[in-house]
């Protein structure tokens, strides 16, 4: 019984538990495994991925000269970028695609360890390492400040830094989550503006190229650091992909993966590092100050879709790169939109269809299903109302016959007063009820059940006093208390809950008989 | 080393000397940003308190849009005719700041919505709004005219060093608005004291008491975001979350009462700007000179105040009299150096008990060994009890004095009574005592051993067979 009536409270936490096999690692290292059906389906699945990955790095790799950008209108930029007729254009397609789908697998485990803005902080924090790291440079060879990997490991190190110390904060003080991910943030940047400004006072420098890691500059990017960020991020979604079982476990219970002997601090800090990387990478296309975007809403998305957690990595790997190419071909078409935005806009915008229209969660579906519930239940209620006012008027210790159901007439006025409902809510359901051959309509004299009606009239009726009676007796509820907790209950009473009721109660009613209201009506 | 400590004594005067370049603009400056900190720490405080800092964060990336979207509207209004040039310069901040509460108050709802109709965890729907709304606001400030004067780098990088300049001796503008806003904000603290004191500590409470927390929710972040725009000038729209954070975050950690939280909330955001701007101006030119940059001279006074409120956070952190990791750490060490000198104390006692005529221990060694000290603790144990007066050592060893035998038989006394309590209410074997007694002597106070004396009836011996001392030294003896 309470199985039953816990599915009907919309759980917040639908398990998204459902196939716990290993994609790509050993299937054979958990005892989790056995409890599921061998899917090797999963690590084929995989391979796949990897496949397609080399196949797009090779097609990086594809050496082309550069054509001149020279083309004017905006369906001239349109058919170029799409046609990827540049190379440029090609490669950072492929580049930020790729980035859009790590951002969007990574942020997969993110969403669902709560943990999804540590890719804000880590974006803001990495501005200082970008800062030091040029300092260093600088020191160590005038004029070689600006190369990439030297700055990319910079912010990676301070990015990670401000991970830890947000952890630290958590950890060893009375400061909350919230606030210790708004001080990391908010302090690294200012360190991190305050070595820009030094950076822009030096004589050798200047922080213009700098300042593309703040609001990214996707349409500069060169064809070598795309190459560098689609390596990282071929290798962010292979170590996914690789440790998917593992990050599952941690993601859903860390406790059992613990017990189990998984390394579960080396797994966290892997996810860590891995996001990280993603935003690391996801600085220069997408700026520090969006770059949280890139995991948070494709995962955000894809959980409306499913929730089949495989499924869900595999759509917001879609988001994030559908979002990541239709911001990089907008901002192409239109060169006065940036790029970061852009991406973000079009994730946005895909957040925004899966809100309503997503296949589990979504509000639509969740408002249809609403509906439908809503109205079954009214039906019942209605049923159940020309029931019971069939069954007053019939004379002292007489019960009620399906046949003699048929014969009465109804009124709305009758039915009014069996609940408090309105007039308007009366009607509407009545003239449902005749759509849907339960009662029939006859003239200004009012309804007549008809014999399915009568049927589900007694269902209904019996649902709602075989619960009644079991809150009396084992409930210890007062008779005139418990109308209204059966009203909530009756109308997902299932024949089997009814059989186990009509045990527990010890009494066989005669089938389609109704037991007697145990109190007024 | 000489040449160390003449490097340190050179950087020092160095920096004597830059401070004593500080000049009118210079305090101009520190006093503008301080009221832009102590502005944003009263808004700040309670979003702390509400676990909503990261709303604050979100509110000053959103605000952007606020602000862009509020001028190209009073723009397009100009262009269009419907409001001459003057009144448009006229209203420009004022419509600026309606146009921040707005989009203010507009994510904080979209945040609730969106977690509410699609389920979705709430930093995760934070996310999703707050960058959205943000990049909108960038592509805003990328293609907005030029002629409306939007400067990007104004914004995230604030432009203190070139707004906050007094003309004739009267206070720079930005410090007039960001004055003003901490004026607002005070009032309303004082306004609505109660309300903002109960819808924050218990929502359910002030419900009841009519108090809608909703209102309240969203009052707080129009006003936060009002205050977040006036600072955005001074400090830019990311730096402004260390304000905003940062000092009440700090004012956390070092007390628990609720007003004075606000108070030195207040504090530290003031100092955090003096010293920021100081260090901005100092600390650069003595470091990046000696590193082989010569021209940099100074650094942004907002990023330094954000180092510097991270400075003062961070020496919270350490060393907040009741909450830092350094006082706990030194509490802890009191503690178990008290429970040490407890515990030695005992041995001589049970020494005493047991050989009357030969009043002495070994060294230190045999104190280790029946303690189980490291070599630290016991000699901290057995430099607080000297300091006490109540051990005193010579070659033979360590002897209690008058003193200490006093403090000796209570806790001795403690624990036996202690362990006859445990004999008789739990059913316990004798071994297992010893080691529950040792633990709690140390906490038993006089009123606690006459209520077990009383419970078990005066008992003159403890399971074990021994006598159990007397509360005060018997007379006489």
């Amino acid at each position: 019984m309470r199985r039953d009536s816990t599915r009907l409270l919309e759980t917040d936490d639908s398990p998204l538990l459902n196939e716990r096999d290993g994609t790509n690692s050993g299937s054979s290292r958990s005892g989790i495994c056995k409890t599921s059906p061998p899917l090797t389906k999963g690590g084929i699945q995989g391979g796949y991925v990897l496949l397609g990955l080399l196949v797009v790095l090779g097609l990086l790799i594809f050496p082309e000269s550069l054509s001149a950008q020279e083309t004017r209108s905006v369906s001239d930029r349109l058919i170029r970028t799409l046609s990827l007729q540049d190379y440029n254009t090609r490669i950072v397609l492929m580049g930020t695609c790729l980035l859009g789908i790590s951002g969007g697998v990574v942020g997969t485990f993110m969403l669902l360890r709560k943990r999804s803005l540590v890719g804000d902080v880590v974006g803001h924090a990495s501005l200082p390492g970008i800062g030091i790291a040029y300092l260093v440079m600088e020191m160590m060879e005038p004029g070689s400040g600006k190369s990439l990997p030297g700055l990319m490991t910079g912010a990676f190190v301070s990015g990670l830094a401000g991970a830890l110390c947000t952890l630290a904060i958590k950890h060893y003080t009375r400061i909350k989550d919230d606030a210790a991910l708004a001080i990391v943030l908010s302090i690294f940047f200012g360190v991190g503006v305050a070595l820009f400004t030094i950076v822009q006072r030096m004589s050798t420098g200047n922080a213009a190229g700098l300042h593309q890691f703040v609001f990214g500059k996707t349409s500069s990017l060169l064809a070598d650091d795309v190459k560098l960020f689609a390596v990282l991020a071929v290798a962010v979604i292979a170590v996914t992909i690789f440790l998917f079982k593992e990050m599952t476990i941690l993601a859903f219970d860390q406790e059992f993966a613990h017990a189990q002997g998984w390394p579960v601090l080396l797994l966290d800090s892997l996810l860590m590092g891995l996001i990280v990387l993603v935003t690391v990478i996801g600085l220069q296309s997408v700026g520090l100050l969006l770059v949280v975007a890139l995991p948070v809403i494709p995962a955000a998305s894809a959980r409306f879709w499913t929730d089949d957690l495989k499924r869900m990595a595999w759509i917001s790997a879609g988001i994030g790169g559908v979002s990541a190419v239709a911001g990089v071909v907008l901002s192409a078409t239109f060169p006065l939109l940036s790029t970061g935005p852009m991406i973000v806009l079009s994730g946005a915008a895909l957040f925004t269809v899966s809100l309503f229209f997503g296949k589990q969660r979504g509000v639509v579906t969740r408002l249809r299903r609403l509906r439908q519930s809503r109205i079954r239940h009214g039906r019942l209620d209605l049923l159940r109302a020309c029931f019971e006012h069939l069954e007053q008027n019939l004379p002292e210790g007489m019960h009620l016959h399906s046949e003699q159901m048929t014969e009465r007439m109804l009124t709305l006025n009758s039915l009014l007063s069996r609940r408090s409902w309105k007039p308007a809510r009366v009607e509407s359901l009545l003239s449902r009820a005749v759509r849907d051959g339960l009662l029939l309509r006859e003239g200004e004299a009012g309804y007549r059940l008809t014999d399915e009606g009568a049927t589900q009239a007694v269902r209904a009726a019996r649902n709602h006093r075989m619960w009644e009676l079991f809150l009396i007796r084992y409930a210890e509820i007062a008779p005139s208390h418990v109308d209204r907790d059966a009203d909530m209950i009756e109308h997902v009473l299932s024949p089997e809950v009814l059989e186990e009721l009509e045990t527990a109660l010890g009494q066989q009613y005669p089938h389609l008989r109704v037991p007697d209201s145990p109190h007024m009506i | 080393m000489r040449n160390r400590l003449k490097a340190g004594f050179e950087m020092f005067s160095e920096f004597l000397e830059l401070a004593a370049d500080w000049n009118f603009r210079d305090t101009w400056m520190a006093a503008t940003a301080a009221l832009a900190a102590m502005a944003c720490a009263i808004p700040g405080t309670f979003l702390v308190l509400r676990r909503q800092s990261l709303m604050g964060d979100a509110l000053s990336h959103t605000s952007l849009l606020g602000i862009i979207g509020a001028i190209l509207f009073a723009n397009a209004l100009r262009v269009s005719g419907w409001i001459d040039t003057e009144t448009y310069i006229a209203t420009r901040h004022a419509v600026m700041f309606v146009g921040a509460m707005a989009i203010g108050v507009f994510s904080a709802f979209m945040t609730e919505w969106i977690q509410k109709l699609g389920r979705v965890e709430a930093s995760a729907a934070l996310g999703v709004v707050f960058t959205s709304l943000f990049a909108l606001g960038l592509l805003l400030v990328r293609s907005a005219p030029s002629g409306l004067h939007i400067d990007p780098d104004c914004v995230f990088y604030g432009t203190i060093e070139t707004t906050a300049i007094s003309v004739k001796g009267e206070p720079p503008a930005p410090a007039i608005t960001n004055g003003i806003m901490l004026l607002v904000n005070l009032t309303l603290v004082v306004l609505f004291a109660k309300e903002l004191k109960i819808s924050t500590f218990d929502t359910e409470l002030s419900t009841t008491m009519g108090i809608n927390a909703r209102v309240m929710h969203y009052g707080l972040m129009a006003v936060t975001a009002a205050t977040l725009v006036a600072a955005f000038e001074s400090v830019g729209n990311i730096l402004v979350i260390a304000l905003l954070i940062v000092p009440a975050a700090t004012a956390h950690l070092l007390t628990d009462r609720y007003g004075r939280l606000i108070g030195i909330a207040l504090v530290v955001s003031a100092l955090s700007a003096f010293l920021g701007h100081l260090m901005a101006i100092t600390l650069p030119a003595i470091i990046f000179p000696r590193l082989g940059f010569e021209t940099v001279r100074d650094a942004s006074t907002a990023g330094m105040m954000a180092g510097t409120c991270g400075m003062l956070f961070l020496l919270a952190v350490l060393f907040s009299p009741r909450h830092g990791i350094f006082s706990q750490f030194v509490q802890r060490v009191r503690l178990s150096v008290k429970i040490a000198g407890d515990d030695l104390l005992g041995l001589l006692y049970r020494i005493e008990e047991v050989d009357m005529e030969e009043r002495q221990v070994g060294a230190m060694d045999l104190v280790r060994k029946h303690l189980g000290l490291g070599w630290m603790m016991s000699r901290l144990a057995v430099a607080s009890l000297s300091r006490n007066q109540q051990i005193v050592s010579d070659p033979s060893g360590y002897h209690l004095t008058d003193i200490g035998r006093e403090s000796a038989r209570k806790l001795v006394r403690s624990h036996r009574l202690w362990e006859a309590y445990m004999a008789k209410h739990f059913q316990l074997p004798d071994t297992h005592l010893h080691e529950t007694a040792a633990r709690v002597e140390h906490y038993l106070n006089p009123d606690i051993r006459s209520q077990l004396e009383d419970e078990l009836d005066t008992p003159g011996a403890d399971p074990h067979g021994r006598d159990i001392p007397d509360e005060r030294h018997p007379e006489g003896e």
